[in-house]
């Protein structure tokens, strides 16, 4: 895709470079830029640059917001937490991590070609296929948020590992409080 | 069954693209993983004394037939061996049973091998019984030099079901999972543990292994592609097919006792629940309809229910459902965690594990009565599998740091640890009879 860099129109430029990012799937679905705009940033410069962007929509600086924009969408994706941690013997997505949520719903919604798996974890404590079912919960808790804001279900595929793929081994509070999760990964 | 056929070259499995091995082969193990140590803690009530004698040139084949002979015995705890070797018999001898009697044997065992012609060896034995002054008779079992082990264990099955009343189980197989230097292996191994073989090595975990009635078949867990599916493989060819890769997880096969179904645990339509499946993977039924988790289905020896774990109730908790469908029934009631159900062959007893003051310990019920009683004072028990004669349950747990398996009576008294130095073992569950009934 890095040819498509030397072309200097605006529109094809964005394009190229969201595909060099290689972090989103963009499958050469254009992302308009005064959408991009109009959306709160997680990252506070760039919703300083979003208004200027509006302001000089045809203006040579669009390179210069094209250059940004996937910059952007890096940090927003390097910035989004990707692991959810839940108490014990609790599948309840904990208010700290609405704005995770929140935030991967938008790249969801934004890109409906995107797809992501939802992994559910348990600590080691108790038999292997009751965990099974019990990071099943979690993921699915999880997947329940994303298509409460509006991701639709078939982006999202919620599985379970249960106590078999530890973040952390050890057998203290600390080990299971970092295992009890779920984590978003990209497909 | 012949063990032979497991010599054959590996084949691929059906799953590209995949860094598994999966074969039929005798994989090279590292010598480590294959040895395990058998330790016996308990007697029985009354142990048996029964003489046995090396066989006559036992020396000139591969396996000491004797030894193993004498270690299955001595490790289920009800006999006392008493070596013969020096009066150097064979199955041709007319022992002086009253001598016998006099050196406190209630049973005298003897035989030869016999290296054949076309690289077969012809294992001859006999048994007298002591005590009765009877002639036991005897057999001749011709068989290749890889079978010469499961030769010695069928010897061993005779002299404990003449013995006992009981029908051994000396000659079946464990599979269990073993795990070590972040490898995962599905591991097939002889009742003793020895002889593993490795139908499955795999980066990703492996759980829930489950014999097929006929023990040809194992169907499992695998976490390969990234989730649970469940995968049906021939042990002896190595084929493999995924009989459950829907959508979400899939897990916790559970063969029907006529070999033709699957109970499986799905999250296709949310949540984890019940399932029903042809054992190729067609036929999808949906057995339970609960807002909670439903899993772990363990099927009646009469193929007529199904029991399984459920926390419908707020924690879990084991209940039986009819195989056709219908309301289930609680099964367990005290303690606020049980799960894991094994049923009997026999009909008459459920082993499953409950949780105990912080710890996870093997329980078992009488069917019933509905009395329990915990068959163990360890803390970290899972998987309790019954052997085919129901006498026996296999279990792993943890003792010092080290996941080791685990086989007791039902009244709890003898138990047998078979463990490695160099690897965790866990999940073991016990294959079927070999043999059909003679």
């Amino acid at each position: 895709m890095q040819h498509q860099l030397t072309r200097f129109t605006p529109r094809l430029a964005l394009m190229g470079a969201i595909a060099a990012a290689a972090l989103l799937s963009a499958c050469g679905s254009s992302v308009k830029l005064d959408e991009n705009a109009g959306k709160p940033a997680p990252i506070s410069d760039a919703s300083t640059k979003s208004s200027q962007a509006d302001a000089n929509a045809n203006a040579s600086s669009n390179v210069n917001q094209v250059v940004l924009t996937p910059k952007n969408d890096d940090a927003l994706a390097g910035g989004l937490t990707r692991v959810i941690y839940f108490d014990f013997d609790s599948f309840v997505v904990k208010d700290e991590f609405s704005g995770a949520i929140d935030g991967h719903a938008k790249r969801l919604t934004a890109n409906k070609g995107k797809k992501v798996i939802v992994e559910g974890h348990t600590d080691e404590r108790g038999g292997r296929e009751y965990n099974l079912a019990l990071g099943q919960k979690r993921a699915e808790a999880v997947q329940k948020s994303l298509t409460l804001l509006g991701v639709s279900a078939d982006q999202v595929e919620a599985v379970s590992f249960g106590e078999e793929r530890p973040a952390v081994t050890g057998a203290s509070e600390e080990a299971w409080a970092k295992n009890r999760r779920a984590e978003i990964k990209d497909r | 069954m012949s063990f032979s056929d497991s010599r054959r070259s590996a084949c691929r499995g059906l799953l590209t693209g995949l860094a598994l091995t999966a074969g039929g082969v005798a994989l090279p193990l590292s010598s480590a993983l294959a040895q395990f140590r058998v330790e016996i803690s308990g007697v029985g009530a009354t142990q048996i004394p029964v003489a046995i004698g090396r066989f006559r040139d036992e020396s000139r084949s591969p396996a000491a037939l004797s030894a193993i002979v004498q270690a299955d015995l001595e490790r289920s705890g009800l006999f006392k061996v008493l070596d013969a070797s020096a009066d150097r018999l064979d199955e041709t001898s007319r022992p002086a049973l009253p001598d016998w009697r006099s050196k406190g044997a209630d049973a005298l065992l003897a035989g030869s091998v016999t290296p054949l012609a076309d690289g077969r060896f012809d294992v001859r034995y006999h048994l007298w019984d002591v005590l009765k002054g009877k002639d036991q008779g005897g057999l001749s079992l011709v068989v290749p030099a890889a079978d010469l082990r499961q030769a010695a264990h069928r010897i061993a099955d005779d002299i404990y079901e003449k013995l006992t009343g009981d029908r051994g189980v000396f000659a079946t197989r464990i599979a269990y999972v073993s795990k070590s230097g972040g490898k995962h292996h599905l591991l097939v191994a002889d009742s003793d543990g020895e002889g593993a073989q490795s139908p499955l090595t795999s980066p990703q975990p492996i759980i829930s292994p489950a014999w097929a009635p006929d023990g040809r078949q194992l169907a499992y867990v695998s976490f390969e592609t990234g989730k649970p599916v469940i995968v049906v493989q021939d042990v002896s060819s190595g084929r493999r097919r995924v009989v459950a890769g829907f959508k979400g997880s899939n897990s916790a096969p559970a063969w029907s006792p006529d070999g033709r179904q699957l109970a499986v645990t799905l999250s296709r339509e949310g949540g984890s629940q019940l399932y029903l499946m042809g054992a190729d993977g067609d036929g999808v039924k949906r057995l339970t309809q609960s807002g909670a988790i439903d899993t772990e289905a363990a099927w009646s020896p009469d193929g007529a229910s199904i029991y399984f774990v459920s926390d419908r109730g707020g924690g879990p908790q084991i209940y039986r459902i009819a195989a056709g469908g219908g309301t289930p029934q609680r099964v367990t009631f005290s303690g606020a965690y049980n799960i894991s159900p094994a049923l009997s062959p026999d009909g008459k007893w459920m082993a499953y594990v409950s949780q105990v003051s912080g710890g996870y310990r093997v329980h078992l019920m009488d069917l019933a009565s509905g009395a329990v009683k915990a068959l163990t004072d360890t803390r970290d028990d899972e998987s309790p599998s019954f052997a085919p004669n129901s006498r026996q349950v296999i279990y792993a747990t943890r003792t010092q740091g080290r996941e080791v398996l685990m086989t007791t009576t039902l009244d709890g008294r003898i138990k047998a640890r078979l463990a490695t130095n160099v690897a965790d073992v866990r999940e073991p569950v016990w294959g079927p009879y070999l043999q059909p009934r003679r």
